[in-house]
């Protein structure tokens, strides 16, 4: 008999083992003289059930997880493509209440196949915003984007559409489309999940941009540690061109889109807008003055559309189903989908994909179900290196920009790190500053000597060397480094640090 | 295993790359098909690196002279960002995350026994040319943390017995 089996090809499966477990399947299959196809499709971002093996037969595809390589044969024993009794069977993928619940649209494709495939792509409703794209005026284009409601989904929330608008309306020779995948924040992984399992939903993205305000060159500027999403994308980009989705006449409509990728070189601060289109052209990351803004005078000066890999990615929804599916997701002024990452000291972590409105708890306590040690959730960090702890009796905020922003919070690029009660938040306030500065690009002096002033500070009073004068030294410092620093680096790093002294004072008395 | 630091380690060459021969010829080459790019030295730097593990020294007033730009521009670019290296890196690269991610999961208590282990500190490398040992800040993997990478390889909830069995599989003679 043939079985068609699917092991993902995702860099949080590789690194729990898929791909051991694809030798070992091959092996299996070969003793007990079965056919066996494996599909290396993307990963559906429930990380705490990687690696999961699905298996077609009886009526669907079903799922098993997590799948450790002494599982395979057990796996084969129970007949596993035909029956449920493995005590590692989920049932099908798709019923799994964690992935059931979430309201999945730039991830709706997320691990359904292979992420290089096309054909498959375009079978689950790909390249239907481009073609509708290209039938449009690039002002009808904008202005979908604009009626969306969608705001940059990189941390700092600005809506897309105006951004385009301006791009459009400022004249140039040349303009460009950069795509941010520098997704430097510890806690999240929502790009790399889209770039490693959905490549060509970036790249359609992109296109609309570029069709939407006369961009003929893009960029993606992707981080070096994610070696899989550069190889992945490295081949969707020549396959998007062979099939003429990208190119000098994309699928025949006269319209040009050039695009390339390039890495960056671990450097934190190039996911800052202005540091990127510095490293893109060959400098140094240093952060730019603004203004001018990148959208009149960005890449060579010219203008360019700066989005993130996710804002990208939802403009193909918006484009495909129309503005006003996407803004009946959301609440207030957040409209859309947040894609929410699970992460630290969690039992099931992973992407969640929710409208926005969600509280912080729900997806604590319903998602995460709670700490993967067992212990007591004591901190949550949200939204990167740059956002603030919060405490429990925080944690029915509502996953909103504005909700957070009124506690001194962010929700950034929505990763959520979960932390238990070993955890000393003193270290955590010193861990804020040094990493500040360590990756500080240098240009403005607050966050370049303030930060490396602030583990000093921090240091002392963890020391109980003059502890009240060195508190009060560190909120003046936190105010310097708010009001004086040139970019969000210097200006948050403040925030984990003051929410660590606000409320979690005892941790800097002992 | 005990071994001892040895940092300014001038041998060692990573396995794959190729020791330092015709290096102007080379650039040449190299320059050659990143021609009229934007920015292309980024790209340039990282293909340097990729062939020989480092960018020598000697390379910078031969890359500045071909890009047009002055020997502290194409220094500084270099300086910038930790990926680019100024001396050979061991055999295996071995970088592990700092990041609150997996520092939530004990990443601390792992740096420090990888340094014992290990007997070098962060951008070192052992003097039997094995092992460079870097620090990251984040690797994508935060789910299933704390996570490090040996040679572009990710691996996931790594404790330091898992730490130990990776050691000993790198060590072991290829067959």
């Amino acid at each position: 008999m043939s079985l068609r089996v699917y092991i993902p090809q995702d860099t949080t499966a590789r690194a729990l083992g898929a791909d051991e477990l694809v030798t070992l399947f091959h092996a299996e299959a070969r003793r007990r003289g079965m056919e066996l196809e494996i599909i290396r499709n993307g990963s559906r971002g429930a990380f705490w059930l990687e690696p999961l093996v699905e298996v077609e037969g009886n009526g669907g595809r079903r799922a098993f997880g997590p799948v450790t390589i002494d599982d395979v044969p057990g796996l084969f024993n129970a007949n596993f493509s035909q029956q449920n009794s493995h005590p590692l069977a989920l049932g099908p993928a798709d019923e799994i209440p964690w992935l059931k619940q979430q309201q999945r649209l730039t991830f709706e494709r997320a691990g359904l196949g292979d992420p290089l495939s096309i054909e498959h792509y375009r079978s689950l409703g790909g390249f239907a915003g481009l073609d509708r794209a290209l039938r449009m005026q690039p002002q009808a284009i904008v202005d979908a984007v604009k009626e969306s409601g969608l705001r940059g989904r990189g941390g700092a929330a600005f809506p897309t559409g105006i951004k385009w608008q301006t791009v459009l309306d400022t004249p140039g020779d040349q303009k460009y489309i950069v795509c941010n995948a520098d997704e430097g924040d510890s806690g999240t992984f929502a790009d790399r999940l889209l770039m490693e399992a959905d490549p060509y939903q970036l790249i359609e993205g992109m296109a609309i941009a570029a069709v939407a305000t006369g961009a003929t060159e893009g960029f993606i500027y992707l981080r070096s540690e994610y070696p899989l999403a550069r190889k992945i994308l490295r081949q969707a980009i020549s396959k998007a061109e062979a099939e003429n989705w990208l190119g000098r006449n994309i699928q025949g409509s006269g319209k040009e889109f050039q695009l390339q990728l390039r890495i960056g070189a671990g450097a934190y601060i190039c996911g800052e807008e202005t540091s990127l289109l510095d490293s893109l052209e060959g400098k140094r990351g240093l952060v730019r003055f603004k203004p001018p803004m990148p959208a009149i005078k960005g890449l060579m000066g010219k203008p360019t559309v700066m989005n993130n890999v996710l804002s990208l990615a939802a403009v193909t929804t918006v484009l495909a189903k129309g503005a006003d599916f996407y803004r009946e997701f959301g609440s207030g002024r957040s409209r859309g989908t947040l894609t929410v990452q699970l992460a630290g000291n969690i039992k099931r972590g992973g992407l969640v994909e929710l409208a926005f409105g969600h509280t912080l708890r729900e997806l604590l306590e319903d998602y995460g179900g709670g700490t993967a040690t067992g212990r007591a959730m004591r901190a949550v960090q949200v939204g990167g290196p740059l956002g603030a702890y919060l405490p429990e009796w925080q944690w029915d905020v509502p996953l909103d920009y504005e909700a957070l922003a009124e506690i001194k919070a962010m929700l950034g690029h929505g990763g959520i790190v979960v932390f238990d009660d070993t955890v000393d938040m003193a270290q955590q306030a010193r861990f804020a500053m040094e990493f500040c500065a360590i990756e500080s690009c240098g240009k403005c002096t607050p966050c370049r000597i303030g930060s490396v002033r602030g583990v000093e500070v921090i240091d002392r009073i963890i020391a109980n060397d003059d502890r009240a004068a060195n508190r009060h030294l560190l909120d003046e410092l936190c105010e310097t480094m708010v009001d004086g620093s040139l970019c969000a680096m210097g200006g948050l790093t403040p925030y984990p640090v003051r929410s660590a002294l606000q409320h979690f004072s005892t941790d800097f008395e002992r | 295993m005990q071994v001892s630091p040895k940092s300014g380690s001038r041998s060692g060459l990573q396995s794959d790359s190729e020791p330092v021969t015709n290096l102007e010829q080379t650039l040449d080459a190299i320059v050659a098909e990143h021609a009229g790019q934007i920015g292309a030295l980024m790209p340039i730097l990282h293909a340097v690196q990729e062939k020989w593990g480092f960018v020598p020294e000697t390379a910078i007033p031969i890359l500045a002279s071909r890009l047009n730009l002055s020997r502290a521009e194409v220094h500084g670019v270099v300086h910038f960002y930790h990926d680019f290296r100024s001396e050979p890196a061991g055999k295996h690269v071995i970088q592990v995350c700092r990041a609150e991610a997996c520092q939530a999961m004990g990443s601390v208590a792992l740096e420090e026994h990888i340094k014992n282990t290990l007997g070098i500190d962060y951008g070192q490398t052992t003097t039997d040319g094995q092992f460079t040992l870097q620090a990251v800040y984040c690797l994508g993997n935060c789910a299933c943390t704390p996570t490090l990478s040996i040679n572009d390889h990710i691996y996931a909830r790594v404790t330091p017995k898992r730490f130990e069995l990776l050691l000993q599989s790198l060590l072991k003679p290829v067959s």
